[in-house]
């Protein structure tokens, strides 16, 4: 029997089990992919939104104002990846001016600092690249960019460090309430809890169904990105965006953390896990960021994805009680990823609601550190390979990651056990060339670790194998 | 007449050949030899691997030492598959002696030195 | 401080270093990222190597080890296992590796020799979901022969240059089927020669003027779907032809390395996407030199090793007599041709000929290559075909160019 059993291990599943790794309690997370960040949280824009979007008064924009200095705190505490650059939101017409007036007012009312509506010229002075036909801009000098995987990482690493204990490849496929508790089956046998926290994501519903009336439909919103090489990074230095609409936030241009650019989203409904990206979806994304800044060099991508918001076809996320002892932590669309640690600290106060004891650890640690080579100075660089060999060893030439820093993932709280989790973890395989050179090397170190052979390594997900067998035939059997 | 491109080097001579195996087009006399064994009995060299214990690597890297009957590329593939070498392996080494009685050794073609 | 560092040590970093020991440098360095030498070589096992430099036929392993029996003849330090990192314009360079540290070097003179990288899905944007199974050749390649792993039993692939076409013929030796090369040229990207024995041989098919424009699967490819292109590579609607398929291997093309090369502040040509080079294969930072893919991508590794053995000789005359000088001419592409190498020539340091390689941007039939300058023509050279995937080669004697000012163009005339 757990005292809180939290299903799903995205930003928000993270972000509550940090959160509630704070007290004396036993917690653990169902997630139902073999790592963390497996759904939402890896395919976003990666922006920790200021907060004028949401309607005044809501609870999105309350948990968005909250989340996004809660998320520049932790941030630093936990050693992610973040950059307060500010965003603009640009006018072209005069009903996108009428746009900015209304958000202004919005962000005023939400409490977000230090917004200005700038001229276009301006803008532009700020921004040189962007279009002539910017008539003005709406300046949020608190928008922040950030590693949206690294920042569920070390939530859910916070948590583990803390106590709670994390079942991957676990789908829950059944709950039930039981004397007073929570009887919740799963594909590898039932768990029991006192308490239950739905953070599913795009399946949240799915979930919620299984405790109470139907009441909301997860309709998820597909959108499409380039991220493009370092050489376009620096195009613009803060979060472009377009005026929104009701699809969605609209196609931004941004800077990421790790130097590249990052252009999209397009908005399209999808089935609930599909990311596909299309020919369609990506002209319209180019086209689109052209009108904002017309000298992207979209010829310099590196990489296109796509991406699946939770959306449920309304203006507020759906945080409640649903059942008694289950919260639902549903319809998390943007800005989620921002919301994430206020949602988080507002699950474990409806808990408390709930009759939880919210006691608090004295042991609780607040801190992580991972070395990153490629930052290190020279002198840096000179003793730590002194000390420990495998850090003179580059492993991904493109980010300049080394073997040290992928050895000391596997050995992290929660460690990678798939290529592209190693990606998230150290950033090898996510430059210019992709995986090309260092995939193979990164199989081998992940086929060491586990103790297996190189063709049960898989790329992401369970099922994404990258070998099939052995060339030769089977050894001996000819 | 049947029209042949040459595979000897990377020139590529797109060449011409008759009834009676008259070549031309070639630059050089090694493409009408291939165009003759071309057409009436062709051969290939086969490049592969075959399993090494103890090297840095698993597998190492062979060649048949002469071409082969272009017929005889599949049985020779399996027969790679039932060797296994052991380092150190030097270019040049025979591997595999008279491979299927084509008259060709299977040869390494990489040195692996043992681990 | 060493004389020369080379950087690479596969077939362009080899040659070059062993030339400049032959032309005198006594303190010499190859820093090699891999636990051997021989680069890219030791994985392209297949044969067909050495035809023009050694006249006779060599595997790729086979090649790279005459280069290092050279080596080891001559006294070239070589620091295998470690990676540079940076190399500055006053020719410091910094390294790490394991046994190495992390270290700076100083040098007289350096050699860029880190060759190419395969452009990948991301960068010709290819729509679809994203499972594995896609794989770009060169990393199928390392899988196949030196790892001993089949990246899949069912295989599309696209682009036709010469990595993709021998692993088509690879990967069917070793049991895949391999279902198509899909090219979106109306012509191949690699060498005819490759065409027949790794395409024909195998009754694969080729689609010319075809491209992939959907992938499916969710977490392993399942199907890719093939479209046909107009003139301007767009698909045509409802040419699609669907392969169920394991894998996707991509032979899209390939860059020149060139992270090291323009962060030492080197000037860069945008058509070859390596560092623009004078007739000894010197950049515009006196005393740093690109040889091999690293200065343009190449088809031939016996012209890599002619080329860098240039430039090793060109290091060894840098630092034994100084930087060379004189009046430069331009190297222009005129009509017909994509790029050339060098794309300056200083007559003064030309001893018996200057050679400049170029490759043309279409198909050409009985063509003449037409140099010329204002005046007129140069020289000409005549040639039976022309292809964009068979880099040409001309060499102009140094006596031509002692009048030549200015600048001079490279073009094709079409015969017939």
């Amino acid at each position: 029997m757990t005292d809180v059993l939290i299903i799903g291990c995205g930003v928000i599943g993270a972000a509550a089990a940090m959160e509630l790794s704070k007290y004396k309690l036993s917690v653990t997370v169902l997630e139902r992919e073999n790592d963390v960040a497996m759904g939402t949280t890896k395919a976003n824009s990666a922006i920790l939104h200021a907060g004028y979007d949401p309607h005044p008064g809501t609870l999105m924009a309350r948990l968005n104002v909250r989340g996004s200095e809660l998320a520049k705190y932790y941030c630093e505490k936990l050693d992610v990846p973040y950059r307060q650059c500010g965003s603009m939101v640009l006018a072209f017409t005069r009903a996108d001016l009428d746009t900015l007036d209304i958000l202004y007012d919005r962000g005023m009312k939400n409490g977000v600092k230090g917004l200005e509506i700038i001229s276009g010229d301006e803008a532009r002075k700020r921004e040189p690249e962007l279009a002539d036909t910017v008539l003005a801009a709406l300046w949020a000098p608190s928008a922040a960019i950030v590693s949206p995987w690294e920042m569920c990482l070390a939530f859910a690493e916070t948590a583990v460090k803390n106590g709670v204990k994390i079942e991957f490849n676990t789908e829950v496929t059944g709950l039930e309430r039981d004397g007073g508790c929570w009887r919740v089956t799963t594909d590898r046998g039932v768990r029991e809890a006192r308490y239950v926290i739905n953070a599913a994501g795009v399946d949240s519903d799915t979930i919620h169904d299984m405790v109470a009336e139907h009441d909301f439909e997860v309709k998820p919103s597909r959108g499409q990105y380039y991220l493009l090489d370092k050489s376009e990074g620096s195009r613009v230095n803060t979060v472009v965006f377009q005026c929104p609409s009701e699809k969605g936030k609209g196609v931004l241009v941004s800077p990421t953390v790790h130097g590249n650019l990052i252009v999209g989203p397009n908005a399209e409904p999808s089935d609930k896990h599909d990311t596909a990206t299309t020919a369609e979806g990506l002209d319209f994304v180019r086209e689109t960021a052209k009108l904002s800044v017309p000298g992207v060099d979209f010829s310099k991508s590196i990489r296109n994805f796509a991406g699946v918001r939770a959306n449920a076809g309304r203006d507020d996320f759906l945080i409640r009680k649903a059942a008694p002892g289950f919260i639902d932590l549903a319809a998390i669309c943007s800005p989620g990823l921002t919301s994430a640690p206020a949602i988080g600290e507002y699950a474990a106060e409806l808990l408390g609601r709930e009759g939880l004891e919210l006691e608090e650890k004295e042991s609780f640690e607040l801190s992580r550190r991972r070395i990153r080579f490629k930052e290190l100075t020279d002198e840096e660089r000179r003793k730590l390979v002194a000390r420990d060999p495998s850090y003179g060893r580059v492993i991904c030439r493109c980010e300049t990651v080394t073997e040290g820093e992928i050895l000391a993932a596997l050995r992290s709280p929660v460690p990678p056990c798939s290529v592209d989790g190693v990606k998230r973890r150290v950033n090898a395989g996510m430059g210019r060339c992709q995986g090309g050179f260092c995939g193979p090397r990164v199989v081998e170190l992940l086929a060491k670790d586990l103790g297996v052979t190189p063709d049960r390594i898989v790329q992401d997900r369970e099922g994404m194998w990258i070998l099939k067998e052995e060339t030769k035939g089977v050894p001996g059997s000819v | 007449m049947r029209e042949l491109v040459c595979i000897v080097c990377p020139r590529g001579c797109h060449m011409k050949a008759d009834e009676e195996l008259n070549v031309t087009g070639n630059a050089c006399p090694r493409g009408a030899q291939y165009a003759r064994a071309e057409l009436t009995h062709p051969t290939r060299v086969v490049t592969s691997t075959v399993r090494i214990t103890g090297a840095p690597y698993t597998r190492l890297p062979v060649k048949t030492s002469a071409p082969v009957p272009k017929e005889f590329i599949e049985s020779v593939m399996a027969e790679l598959c039932k060797v296994t070498a052991a380092a150190p392996v030097h270019v040049g080494d025979v591997i595999i002696k008279n491979i299927l009685s084509t008259g060709a050794d299977v040869v390494a073609t990489r040195e692996l030195v043992a681990k | 401080m060493y004389e020369l560092i080379v950087i690479g040590g596969g077939p362009a970093g080899l040659a070059a270093a062993c030339a400049a020991w032959d032309s005198g440098l006594r303190s010499i360095l190859i820093v090699e990222r891999d636990r051997e030498l021989g680069g890219i070589l030791n994985q392209c096992i297949h044969n067909g190597f050495g035809l023009t430099y050694f006249k006779e036929e060599l595997t790729g392993p086979e090649y790279a080890h005459r280069f290092v029996e050279l080596l080891s003849k001559t006294g070239v330090e070589v620091r295998t296992d470690t990676m540079v990192l940076e190399v500055t314009p006053d020719r410091k360079v910094h390294m790490t590796g394991p046994e190495t540290g992390y270290v700076v070097e100083e040098a007289k003179s350096i050699i860029l020799a880190m060759g190419c990288r395969e452009r990948t899905r991301g960068a010709i944007a290819i729509p679809g979901s994203r499972p594995a199974g896609i794989f770009t050749a060169g990393a199928a390649q390392r899988y196949v022969n030196v790892e001993g792993y089949m990246p899949g039993k069912r295989v599309v692939i696209l682009g036709s240059g010469d990595i993709g076409l021998i692993m088509a013929r690879r990967m069917t030796l070793e049991g895949a089927k391999v279902l198509a090369c899909v090219e979106v040229m109306p012509y191949s990207g690699g060498l005819t020669r490759n065409i027949v024995q790794c395409l024909e041989d195998y009754d694969i098919p080729l689609y010319l003027s075809h491209t992939v424009t959907d992938i499916k699967g969710r977490d392993r490819v399942e199907q890719v779907v093939v479209s046909r292109v107009d003139e301007r590579r767009r698909p045509i609607p409802g040419t699609e032809m669907v392969f169920d398929c394991d894998t996707l291997l991509l032979s899209v093309g390939l860059i020149p390395e060139n992270e090291l090369t323009s962060g030492a502040g080197i000037l860069l040509d945008p058509r070859t996407k390596g560092a623009v080079v004078y007739e000894n294969m010197e950049t515009s930072v006196p005393g740093v030199f690109a040889c091999g893919n690293v200065a343009h991508v190449h088809d031939l590794v016996d012209f890599v090793t002619q080329e860098s053995q240039r430039a090793g000789a060109a290091a060894a005359k840098y630092v034994l007599n100084g930087p060379a000088g004189g009046e430069t001419i331009d190297v222009i592409n005129g009509s017909g041709v994509s790029y050339t190498v060098p794309q300056r020539i200083r007559p003064e340091n030309v001893e018996k000929t200057a050679g400049i390689f170029f490759r043309v941007n279409r198909i050409f039939g009985k063509s003449r290559i037409v140099v010329s300058n204002r005046e007129g023509e140069v020289a000409g050279f005549n040639r039976e075909r022309l292809a964009p995937g068979e880099m040409e080669r001309i060499a102009l004697p140094a006596k031509l160019l002692e009048n030549v000012k200015g600048e001079l163009t490279v073009a094709i005339q079409e015969v017939e």
